[in-house]
């Protein structure tokens, strides 16, 4: 037994959170400042643009979920850290990474979608339904990507 | 990240695209009976403010003034945008030079909305400061200024700065970084090479003289324009056929308000894509130049209303809009 185990799985549950959330944040914030161009000259159009702006949110949440499962599977919530191998630890850590890097890349490429789909809103805010779904596409393979941890982290036994 | 320093400025400008008129709008104010109903209807349309009530010249100069406060507004970087400025700099160089050698002042001459507005270019000549003017601008000073004093041939001293103008157009276009940018300082360049061949061709100048007023640029061979030139106008028109300016040919040949119409709509061409761009300096610069040629297009129909123009001759000088 070694005490490397728990390092590498709590590992996991930072590369998670860390890189998702940073991926949301920088998403988040181009979106945001594309928002504000737009209601600084239409302010009737901010709760449109606020939806869209908070698309590339989720990602930090995604990474949020896994980081929480993975603390609750290795005992650091709910008292007594479980005694992992550096194997187990280890295969904790891969399982976290599909939703850091993919939250991260895919946060920002959405961000990017979102500030774009804002300037759809500013022209012809009657296409709101058509400007949300392009950076909802992005969304998917975020979701792909949780689906993946999800399964991996439930799946290795402790 | 660098890329997205314009996702704020674009916003706002799409924002903004949304009140700039179309053609059906021009149209409307081609079917106005008066100068006074085109005034109205602009008006009407948010133009002017409360100081420039009724007053066509006014309302006119506020709206440039407008475009211009916006762009300084949310613009990350104004350098880029010293391409538009060079005109009006170069213009007020030009109008200081002759008024400081003939002794003369007049205001009403200058631009004031450009880096250095007129009364400081008045005094930087006078006082002979060239040092504080920027970039290759203090030798042209210099030089137009000499030139004037020996020879008193103002035409020369005029070339000395258009041409001056050009090449910091070009110059300023490169450097800038912003392929578009480059292609509208490309594109400004080769027109004016353009005018200069028309005009040289009908007025019978030499080849000296056409080499010394042309600017380089990338997009016209300059030896080719002042062979063609030298033959005549329907050589000029051939040649246009062979570079990218082939649609100007046919302009050339209908009349010279035709080709000032097709030069500004060639443009605004150029620039439609940029409605589609999300994080480039692009939509600011198609924003800016839509809103001169929409308050040139205001000015051609009021002008064209007070003296009595029939709709087909103003219709003629309409330009394309933006949107």
């Amino acid at each position: 037994m070694s005490e490397l185990g728990i390092v590498y799985a709590l590992l996991g549950a930072a590369v998670a959170v860390l890189l998702s959330g940073t991926g949301s944040a920088i998403g988040v914030g181009i979106a945001g400042q594309a928002a504000s161009g737009v209601v600084t000259e239409d302010p009737s159009k901010f709760a449109k643009v606020l939806i869209i702006q908070l698309l590339p949110g989720t990602q930090g949440l995604y990474g949020l979920l896994i980081g929480f499962i993975t603390l609750s599977k290795i005992g650091v919530l709910g008292g007594g850290l479980a005694d992992l191998s550096v194997q187990t630890g280890l295969l904790i850590l891969a399982a976290c990474l599909p939703i850091g890097v993919v939250g991260l890349l895919s946060a920002v490429a959405q961000g990017k979608t979102a500030a774009a789909a804002i300037g759809i809103v500013a022209k012809k805010p009657e296409q709101f339904g058509k400007a949300m779904l392009f950076p909802a596409m992005v969304e998917t393979y975020a979701i792909l990507a949780l689906l993946i941890s999800f399964l991996a982290v439930s799946g290795i036994q402790v | 990240m660098s890329n997205t320093k314009y996702a704020y400025a674009v916003a706002r400008i799409r924002a903004l695209e949304v009140s700039l008129f179309s053609d059906a709008f021009i149209e409307q104010l081609l079917s106005c009976k008066s100068a006074e109903q085109v005034l109205q209807s602009v008006v009407e349309k948010g133009w002017g403010d409360m100081d420039t009530e009724n007053d066509a010249e006014a309302v006119l100069k506020r709206e440039e003034e407008k475009a211009w406060e916006v762009i300084r507004d949310v613009a990350p970087d104004m350098s880029v945008f010293d391409v538009l400025s060079y005109p009006k700099l170069y213009h007020n160089l030009k109008a200081a030079v002759k008024e400081v050698c003939t002794d003369t002042e007049n205001e009403a001459m200058f631009y004031d909305d450009c880096p250095i507005p007129g009364k400081e270019m008045y005094q930087i000549i006078e006082s002979r400061e060239f040092s504080r003017l920027p970039g290759n601008m203090s030798r042209t000073a210099q030089e137009a200024m000499d030139t004037l004093l020996h020879t008193g041939d103002g035409q020369i001293c005029d070339i000395i700065v258009d041409r001056a103008a050009l090449d910091a157009i070009e110059e300023a276009g490169k450097k800038s970084g912003e392929p578009i940018i480059e292609n509208y300082a490309d594109t400004t360049v080769a027109i004016a090479d353009i005018k200069i061949a028309v005009r040289a061709q009908k007025t019978g100048k030499s080849a000296d003289f056409m080499r010394s007023a042309m600017a380089e640029c990338g997009s016209l061979s300059l030896d080719q324009l002042i062979r063609a030139a030298l033959a005549g106008a329907e050589e000029i028109a051939q040649y246009l056929e062979s570079t990218s300016y082939a649609g100007g040919a046919d302009a050339l040949r209908e009349s010279p308000s035709a080709f000032e119409r097709w030069c500004d709509n060639r443009m605004i061409e150029t620039l439609r894509p940029q409605k589609y761009e999300t994080f480039s300096v692009g939509p600011l610069l198609g924003y800016l130049i839509a809103r001169e040629n929409e308050i040139k297009t205001v000015r051609i129909i009021l002008t064209g209303k007070q003296n009595g123009f029939t709709d087909d001759a103003i219709r003629e000088r309409i330009r394309e809009m933006y949107v």
